[in-house]
């Protein structure tokens, strides 16, 4: 796998020395070669700046691929047992203050996680961006003495919550550091940045990204601040099932 | 004087009979109008000022701007300190939190997996306080369909057709699905104790009442509750009296740049409920209007006719020696009377029939299962109002209107001819 890795990154380092010539499509793969992995455990905190007060939600994830996903809330004490599983296209949720597994579905996809700037369906759609999105590139632009390429991805399938989005590519951590994300009418939806790019297991992450819902007004945005992040971890298969929802 | 022309009045039917029967009949008809206008409109007053306005209600001002979406990350908090404060500045009022959200009710099966599911309308009310008066003007004891009162937090009433749509028996658990004040995804079990039916047409479809408290750990909301209702403690909505209260608060706390500090709103101020308070106030003047002059035509042509008929008897008093002035105003004395009998007779008569509909009302419930606007919250069932007005209100057409059309028939008596008399007298 690491052997992999060091072949894209090669490829891409000589694509690139080649005057630009990288394709669009490189471009994507590398991205969703750093955001993505087979598996992932990570414990963070997401900071959701209200119109009020900050409030702080501490979480731990289990993720493998796309398909799978555990989380378990661990603080504030109101939300801390409070757990989420992921199941293809399936979301339940699980309280213990009532000691009920609900499925999420439908419009309630479209709810804030936990009061963040962040909606469940956002949750639930992390496949790669080269799965989703056609791109093309408009053009580069420096942004704090570094370059980036800007993408515009318009959907190639259907159903998804932001059918375009504008993207701001890093061009050495192929990381989207700004990202625009518009509605079928062009409409943008939402914004999101990232910083604290670090070195992770041989790739290049994010340790804060910070979402915006543009249509909530004086939204002041949600930080989600990764702690801690394994990539490629073993997760047992037991850890993705109802019964370990009420555990 | 006066003694004397009662004795004639009553002597002399044809003198009063008409005049006294007309002025009854209008006067109970403007009493009962009056009253059933006024009852209709007190009603869905409290109705509205009970289910959402209060006659008064204070919100922060980022709450009043988007107060459509039932924004509770903008409500007021520290609502005992604010409620206290309203209390020692306006005693006439009783001031009571409310907490307005919505969401879906998840029944569970006996594996807990869900069986049925449905949106929500919740109000969480203040029921449980010591010496709160909500269960007495949300009139549960009569509305109340089955079972009993909430006594804990976690007891709800649903409305019949909301628990009727998810199969739900009494003694089952419910769990709220919705959203915390800090827009976080809540789940919070309630039990059903109770069903019940407003009666305000679609207003209750999906209604579901908890006590505040329950509402607060729902959605936690800690002292904070969305609106703080106020109404005076006769019940009675008083437009100018309200609308002078609510100047005053705003003046009073219009100096902060604060979205967040409270702001108040009269029953006038929503739902278009100022243009229904305008539309009372204008057909009951109208309405009088309107019988006043009516009356006044009716009574001037039946004392031209009297006129004719008196033609003789107002001669030989002339001829007599009576001056003209003075038999004109004695004509007006009489009127006077008659004017009072009339109206003492159709007030008795007008509030009668207006007891009877306040106790009975007009049940219009066929009509109102039609509507399917929940903004203007209006009784099913139209009852009448007997209001201390109703008592005198009568006397104003009533007299009035008898003695204008004795005035005006009256004006012949000065176009007699002194000269003439004799020959027509014993013509």
């Amino acid at each position: 796998m690491k052997m992999r890795r060091t072949m894209v990154f090669l490829i891409l380092a000589f694509a690139i020395g080649q005057d630009g010539a990288i394709s669009v499509q490189e471009i994507i793969q590398a991205m969703d070669n750093n955001l993505n992995a087979k598996s992932r455990v990570i414990t963070s905190k997401m900071v959701v700046h209200g119109r009020r007060s900050s409030r702080t939600i501490e979480s731990k994830n289990w993720v493998v691929g796309t398909n799978l996903a555990f989380t378990e809330y661990l603080s504030p004490p109101r939300e801390a047992g409070t757990k989420m599983l992921k199941l293809d296209d399936k979301l339940w949720t699980y309280s213990p203050q009532t000691d009920r597994v609900i499925q999420i579905s439908g419009h309630m996809l479209r709810q804030s996680v936990m009061g963040s700037d962040m909606s469940y369906n956002d949750m639930m759609e992390d496949r790669p961006l080269t799965d989703l999105y056609d791109a093309t590139l408009e053009g580069s632009v420096e942004i704090d003495g570094r370059d980036h390429w800007i993408l515009f991805l318009e959907a190639k399938v259907k159903g998804l919550s932001y059918p375009k989005r504008r993207a701001w590519i890093d061009k050495e951590w192929f990381l989207p550091m700004k990202e625009e994300l518009y509605a079928k009418s062009g409409k943008l939806l939402k914004t999101s940045t990232m910083d604290g790019i670090k070195k992770v297991q041989d790739r290049w992450f994010p340790s804060r990204f910070i979402f915006r819902d543009e249509l909530k007004r004086n939204s002041k945005g949600t930080e989600w601040v990764i702690n801690e992040i394994e990539f490629n971890a073993e997760i047992p298969e037991g850890r993705f099932s109802k019964a370990r929802l009420r555990k | 004087m006066i003694g004397f022309l009662i004795k004639g009045i009553i002597r002399d039917r044809t003198r009063s009979f008409f005049p006294v029967l007309v002025v009854t009949l209008t006067v109970a008809m403007i009493i009962f109008f009056q009253g059933f206008l006024t009852g209709i409109m007190n009603s869905m007053f409290l109705d509205s000022a009970v289910v959402s306005t209060g006659h008064v209600k204070v919100m922060t001002r980022a709450y009043k701007e988007d107060s459509q979406l039932l924004p509770n990350d903008l409500a007021l908090l520290d609502t005992d300190q604010i409620i206290n404060e309203l209390q020692k500045d306006y005693p006439d009022y009783f001031w009571t939190p409310r907490i307005t959200f919505g969401g879906l009710l998840d029944v569970p099966d006996e594996k807990g997996e869900t069986r049925a599911q449905g949106p929500v309308y919740a109000l969480g009310v203040d029921f449980l306080s010591t010496d709160s008066r909500q269960f007495e003007i949300w009139k549960l004891d009569n509305r109340l369909a089955n079972g009993r009162l909430p006594e804990v937090p976690e007891e709800v009433l649903l409305s019949t057709t909301l628990a009727n749509r998810l199969d739900l028996s009494l003694g089952e658990t419910v769990t709220l699905i919705g959203s915390t004040m800090y827009n976080a995804f809540t789940t919070y079990n309630f039990t059903v104790v109770g069903t019940f039916k407003l009666n305000l047409g679609p207003v209750d479809k999906q209604m579901m009442l908890v006590d505040i408290e329950g509402a607060r750990m729902a959605l936690d909301m800690k002292s904070a509750a969305s609106e703080i209702l106020g109404f005076t403690e006769t019940l009675l909505y008083e437009d100018k009296a309200t609308v002078a209260l609510r100047k005053r608060y705003n003046e009073n706390h219009g100096a902060s740049a604060d979205i967040f500090s409270p702001t108040m709103m009269a029953l006038r101020d929503a739902n278009q409920m100022g243009t229904m308070v305008d539309f009372s106030n204008a057909a009951i003047v109208i309405m009088l209007a309107v019988f006043l002059v009516i009356v006044m035509i009716v009574l001037w042509n039946m004392g031209l006719m009297n006129g004719l008929r008196r033609y003789g008897e107002i001669g030989m008093r002339l001829a007599m020696g009576e001056s003209k002035g003075q038999v004109y105003r004695s004509m007006i004395v009489e009127s006077v009377i008659i004017g009072f009998i009339g109206t003492v007779l159709g007030t008795a008569m007008g509030l009668g029939i207006t007891y009877y509909m306040q106790e009975v009302g007009l049940d219009y419930s066929s009509a109102m299962e039609g509507l399917t606007s929940t903004d203007i919250i209006m009784s099913n069932v139209f009852y009448a109002q007997v209001t201390p007005e109703l008592y005198y209100i009568g006397f104003i057409p009533g007299v009035l209107a008898t003695v204008l059309g004795t005035m005006m028939a009256g004006r012949a008596i000065y176009k007699r001819e002194m000269a003439q008399l004799f020959k027509e007298l014993e013509a």
